[in-house]
């Protein structure tokens, strides 16, 4: 467990200057800030549709959900995937890490459990300025009826539900990033993955819940159905699964990888 | 047993079915400085690769401090520090975050980087990006890392590679410094004797995976016999002279002649029997062969 907490400290000292990091915090802000910004120079229209509390929240959350599910999240995902594997790639550091006298499973599972520890933050992230911004608009424009409702358990367990749905994404890119230390095999085979997860969603396939490319579509999509989503569906079953199953994988070929 | 900071017994190695490392037996004594001596791809830096365990060595062939190495690969990983192939380090960050976050895996005081920093002479360029120094600068800092955690043995492959002759004597001190005045046991890799020579109790010469010679720097040095020189006008003549008369010559050129050294006297009778049937002897001396060339010798035959 020290290994582990040791390595994962070290993860972040190494990382906290890289664009992976940032992205965690930047992405949350500029997206929430755009969206926003948005409605508050289109408060006019807004006003005269007079939508109710909830609806208000759900047309405002709406916004940067749709987009971080179809495209942000999983490149995003894919990204950080890259990212945590590639600063050891670039350096050549494989070896001097695992000549560490540390545990070598802490060492793999830090840098796993750093990549989801960010993805976690930057959708904590969201949810939260979404949130607050919307809070922000109540003040700044008068007639807004956000204040009818409260978002904050649908928004956790959306931005929960997408978390969860994003693993399986990770460990697939994760394994392909630790494999292959070049820019364009992870990200090419990521961003195909991506569009055909979209496809294959969108055109209904029954066994889509199978392609982790497509659960964070699927996470969302499910959830607009009435009341409050539920979060353990098929495709974030599937998604854990992934994520447990692939991760063991990981761990074999990163243990045989360091040593050339 | 006690006193072998290394061992390796009839280690073997493949890479798929090529065999890289063959029948080694390395014994690394504790306070030595071990020059570990071969050229390129002879296996030296797989052979450091198994002594880190990043290579699985066979069960029972490895024993580090006298423990088997897989079975106590943290403990024995704990007393010692590596620099394998180029340097490991980060180019995104400062040569003292290196050195911090390396302190963090090895949970020492973080203070320790700047100590490091002032003794590999990198403090001016401690806050510059380590992905801008230069070859040599990366090598120090390399060098820094292996030594942050004060280890009793240190593994350095190829340390002085791209430094410049000031950097390559101030390593060479500081190893000698290390084993002399610290009690260290250093191994360190080279492809050039001359470099090991100066620095090296022991050296251990392997090629193609094989150990061909291990044993002290003056072990090595007996191997070399040395030569007599004869230089002599008419040399063919006095060579034929000279094995009617029971020498065995090494080599005849047109003015020059090698046999075995075997004594000073020995040297005079020839002297002597040359000057007596006419020949002009105008040179006799003994030669040494060096060491440069006995490692060319040792490493060719094989």
């Amino acid at each position: 467990m020290r290994s582990l907490l040791i390595s994962l400290q070290s993860e972040f000292y190494k990382s906290r200057k890289t664009l992976a990091f940032w992205a965690a915090i930047l992405l949350p802000v500029v997206i929430c800030g755009l969206i926003t910004f948005g409605f508050y120079t289109n408060s006019e229209k807004i006003l005269k549709m007079n939508y109710p509390g909830m609806v208000l929240w759900m047309n405002y959350s709406g916004g940067a959900l749709g987009v971080m599910g179809m495209l942000i999240l999983p490149f995003y995902v894919i990204f950080m995937a890259f990212s945590v594997n590639n600063i050891e790639h670039k350096n050549d550091t494989w070896k001097t890490l695992f000549a560490q006298p540390l545990n070598k499973l802490s060492i793999y599972a830090a840098k796993y459990l750093y990549a989801v520890l960010l993805i976690f933050c930057c959708l904590f992230l969201f949810a939260s300025l979404t949130y607050l911004f919307g809070n922000l608009l109540q003040v700044l424009v008068k007639g807004l009826k956000f204040n009818e409702y409260s978002p904050i358990e649908i928004l956790s367990k959306l931005y929960l539900k997408l978390f969860l749905s994003s693993l399986g994404i990770l460990s697939v890119q994760f394994i392909i990033s630790l494999i292959w230390s070049d820019f364009l095999k992870p990200m090419g085979i990521g961003f195909i993955g991506i569009i055909m997860g979209i496809i294959l969603y969108t055109k209904g396939w029954e066994y889509a819940y199978t392609v982790p490319y497509s659960h964070p579509s699927m996470a969302l999509t499910m959830a607009k159905g009435k009341g409050t989503p539920e979060i353990f569906t098929q495709e974030i079953y599937t998604s854990l699964i992934y994520a447990v199953v692939l991760f063991t994988v990981g761990y074999f070929i990163v243990a045989r990888k360091s040593v050339k | 047993m006690s006193d072998l900071i290394i061992e390796t017994r009839g280690l073997n190695y493949y890479f798929g079915t090529q065999k890289v490392v063959d029948d080694l037996s390395l014994k690394v004594k504790k306070g030595s400085i071990y020059g570990f001596l071969g050229p390129n791809g002879a296996g030296k830096t797989t052979s450091i690769k198994i002594l880190l365990n990043l290579l699985k060595s066979p069960k029972d062939t490895v024993f580090l401090f006298g423990k088997e190495i897989n079975s106590n690969r943290i403990a024995s990983l704990k007393r010692l520090g590596a620099l394998v192939e180029q340097p490991a380090i980060y180019a995104h960050m400062t040569g003292r975050e290196n050195l911090v976050n390396r302190c963090m895996l090895l949970n020492i005081d973080k203070a320790k980087s700047t100590d490091l920093l002032e003794l590999v002479g990198l403090s001016d360029a401690a806050n510059k990006k380590a992905g801008k120094y230069s070859l040599g600068m990366k090598q120090r800092l390399g060098i820094a890392l292996a030594l942050l955690s004060d280890p009793e043995l240190l593994l350095l492959d190829e340390p002085t590679n791209g430094l410049d002759p000031n950097g390559i004597i101030e390593i060479r001190n500081l190893m000698i410094d290390l084993a002399s005045k610290h009690g260290k046991t250093i191994l360190v890799s080279s492809h050039l004797l001359s470099e090991i020579e100066r620095i090296a109790s022991h050296v251990g010469i392997i090629n193609k995976g094989k150990l061909l010679f291990q044993g002290t720097i003056n072990e090595l040095h007996d191997l070399s016999k040395p030569t007599l020189e004869i230089e002599v006008q008419n040399a063919a003549q006095a060579a034929s002279l000279l094995t009617e008369n029971g020498y065995e010559l090494i080599a005849t050129t047109e003015n020059k002649i090698s046999l075995l050294f075997k004594s000073a006297e020995e040297n005079g009778k020839i002297n002597t029997l040359l000057v007596q049937n006419g020949f002009i002897v105008t040179s006799i001396y003994q030669i040494r062969k060096d060491l440069e060339h006995l490692f060319l010798d040792i490493t060719k035959n094989n």
